[in-house]
């Protein structure tokens, strides 16, 4: 009990002392909304659910509950990859001291049975369970399922311990999910017709609901016994190291002197967390013009809303890696301003990087012309103007946000305060609102075409300031440079 | 080469830093020890410029450092980790630092080459990212990127803490070799007054951000700091 008492203190501290704690506790009221948010949509389907089966589809709604749950099962440990963070990071200063290593896992181990992605699911199992005994169905058959199904949560919780130290794992069960849920959609095999069965046995004859805690035992010692095992420096606890070959990118050197930070820049993004994720979202933000294109959502019907669109499909990287312009470089800003370096040439390694992304972002999203010419030409038009106007607003936007940025983890990676402040909202009105407004005035005096022309003009006139603005970006770089390297020492 | 007049830092109205005047001549080894918080740090920070004087200036080769980037070319330095790229290769970084410094592949390499001793078969070759190598084979990797270019000048704070003694033995010879056959004025800081007896020919005690003794390096130096230092 002191011992736990003492690990509980430790991590009051860890939290409450961390360098970054009041981002730490705005992002923890953020999440606290998005939980919240989630226990009541999952309390009004509990609550609901039952009756909209029955009533609507005229189903037994514990036979469709049993046909669906492999998939809710499956996704809640896709989710929980995604989303759990894992414990066993702060154990290590545990190591020489004088407390049993059994009882730093329990605790490590027990700690994650207490997360929120366990216990949400109460909030949905719980009102359905409740509703169905009202509904008069045997209350021992609805108490065994009830306990089945919230042992199998537990145990995606132990699965999760093992999947998460190796993404092959994860691959491979998210692969199984895409084919089974493909074959169902197309009614060839219905994974669903094997597993329903398991489900409603555990209904039917109750007892069984023993099985998956024994299960969840097993998993329990499993990962104890893991843990136990890899309880060493130079075991579980290492950080992996990657085997890695040098790249020179030789090809490159065509850019004369800017190709020395686009080497490295390609690197840079190649190399770390943080950047991957960028990566990862601005392909996203590829698809993010369906919602526009396809009409499904009512209040982005209105004309100039295209090119709203076409911003972001093509601007997706531009947006997500170029606000944060230096500080990608934050944990070696010393070296390169005690360094002979020209700021030009820096800035626009950056820059040739994000003409380079929207470039290829504009070729991939081609498949948009499936919605008709005005949605491809919106986001080409889109794209000159990301090229010629945005591309600096971006840079010298960035050149004032002092957030150090910590490549190698993913905390942070979408959003952070500091980022929004008034310069920088001030400044998403040349790059979203003015290209809105010009479509609008040629759309509603000449037709579409004077719009996208009219966009595209303005992004062609801002490439001729390409030279003004960089000068003025090094002189923000030059007045800021004290400030910006005791901002970025802070965190480092 | 390094005129410092009338220096001082002082963060929240507490003095780190306040030297009245001093002066290195080309090609001088020269030694900065003291305490914690003495002001070492804060002196090579405000030689490369990295933070403002609250008075004062410091003149590198007749360049005011806070005024013009043009003692850039000519001066080198190795202050800590973040002088470090970590997702670069030890060879990746070299060539970036070379690129910067207008040293081709080759004037590196042949550069480098110079080092296997001293890289001890552990740096090059190893298909590991700098943020994954040790804290002495990082330091490595940046002392010898310092060299990169022929700098003039050369900052190394701390340069052999963290070293294995075979590498601390080797790093003195290079340091030498630098101030004594290449004319290089070489900067180094230690807390282990052996070492930059070795090294220096002159060493400056700093205390509290003052001189508090500046000696020319002797059979006798390494008593006198220590009876310094004894207190």
């Amino acid at each position: 009990m002191v011992m736990i008492k003492h690990f509980i203190s430790l991590e009051w501290k860890a939290f409450f002392r961390s360098p970054s704690l009041k981002t730490n506790l705005f992002f923890k009221i953020l999440l606290g909304f998005g939980a919240l948010w989630m226990i009541v949509t999952f309390l009004l389907l509990g609550f609901g659910v039952f009756f909209i089966i029955r009533d609507k589809f005229h189903k037994d709604p514990i036979v469709v509950f049993n046909d669906f749950l492999v998939f809710y099962v499956v996704f809640d440990l896709v989710f929980r990859y995604f989303l759990q963070k894992m414990p066993i990071v702060n154990i290590r200063p545990l190591l020489y001291l004088p407390i049993k290593k059994a009882k730093v896992i329990h605790f490590a181990l027990n700690k994650t049975m207490l997360s929120f992605f366990n216990i949400v699911h109460a909030f949905l199992f719980i009102p359905f369970s409740v509703v169905l005994l009202i509904e008069g169905y045997p209350i021992f058959s609805v108490l065994g399922w009830f306990m089945a199904i919230m042992a199998l949560v537990f145990c995606n919780n132990f699965i999760n311990v093992f999947v998460n130290s190796k993404d092959v794992v994860f691959y491979a069960v998210l692969g199984v999910i895409i084919v089974f849920g493909l074959l169902l959609y197309y009614e060839l095999f219905d994974v669903t017709l094997f597993t329903a069965p398991v489900f409603q046995s555990f209904y039917d004859v109750p007892y069984l609901a023993l099985t998956p805690f024994i299960v969840l035992v097993l998993l329990y010692k499993i990962a104890f016994k893991y843990f136990r095992n890899h309880f060493y420096l130079d075991g579980g606890l290492s950080k992996k190291i990657e085997v890695v070959k040098s790249e020179d990118f030789a090809w490159l050197n065509r850019f004369g002197s800017v190709s020395t930070f686009l080497k490295n820049d390609i690197r840079l993004l190649k190399r770390n967390k943080r950047s991957k994720t960028t990566l990862l979202m601005s392909a996203l933000f590829l698809f993010y013009g369906l919602m526009f294109f396809t009409n499904s959502i009512e209040a982005y019907k209105g004309p100039f809303w295209r090119i709203f669109a076409g911003i972001f499909v093509s601007g997706g990287f531009l947006f997500s890696f170029g606000q944060f312009v230096p500080s990608w470089d934050s944990a070696y800003y010393p070296l390169m301003m005690s360094q002979n370096i020209r700021y030009k040439a820096y800035i626009s390694s950056k820059w040739y990087l994000m003409v380079i992304a929207t470039i290829i972002s504009t070729i991939l999203s081609v498949f948009y012309l499936y919605f008709g010419w005005q949605a491809y030409a919106a986001i080409l038009v889109g794209a000159i103007y990301n090229i010629g106007v945005n591309s600096h607003i971006v840079l010298w936007g960035g050149a004032y946000i002092k957030t150090p940025i910590d490549l190698t983890s993913n905390r942070k990676a979408f959003g952070d305060k500091k980022a929004f402040n008034a310069k920088t909202l001030l400044l998403t009105l040349p790059k979203l609102v003015l290209p809105m407004v010009l479509y609008a005035i040629g759309h509603f005096t000449l037709g579409e075409t004077f719009g996208f022309a009219l966009v595209a003009i303005c992004g062609v006139a801002g490439f001729l300031f390409k030279n003004k603005v960089f000068n003025v970006i090094e002189k923000v770089y030059k007045s800021e440079k004290y400030k910006t390297l005791a901002a970025y020492k802070q965190n480092n | 080469m390094i005129i410092s007049t009338n220096l001082s830092k002082t963060y929240n109205s507490k003095q780190v830093l306040n030297i009245e005047s001093l002066e290195i001549p080309k090609g001088q080894s020269f030694g900065l020890v003291g305490n914690n918080g003495a002001g070492k740090t804060t002196f090579f920070s405000l030689l490369l410029d990295l933070i403002q004087p609250s008075k004062g200036h410091i003149k590198n080769n007749g360049v005011q450092v806070d005024k013009s980037e043009d003692w850039k070319p000519f001066t080198s330095a190795f202050i800590d980790e973040s002088f470090l790229i970590g997702y670069l290769t030890p060879e990746e970084y070299f060539y970036f630092i070379g690129e910067l410094r207008g040293q081709n592949k080759a004037d590196v390499d042949a550069l480098i080459s110079q080092f296997k001793d001293f890289f001890h078969d552990e740096i090059l070759n190893q298909k590991k990212y700098l943020r994954d190598l040790s804290k002495g084979n990082q330091k490595k990797v940046g002392i010898v990127a310092a060299l990169i270019g022929n700098p003039e000048v050369i900052i190394l704070d701390e340069p052999f803490a963290n070293l294995d003694p075979t590498t601390q033995i080797r790093l003195k010879s290079i340091i030498k070799n630098l101030a004594e056959k290449q004319g290089v004025t070489v900067l180094v800081s230690s807390h282990d007054l052996l070492h930059v007896t070795d090294v220096c020919e002159r060493i400056v005690v700093l205390d509290k951000g003052e001189i508090a003794k500046d000696l020319v390096t002797s059979e006798a130096t390494l008593k006198e700091l220590e009876a310094h230092f004894t207190g």
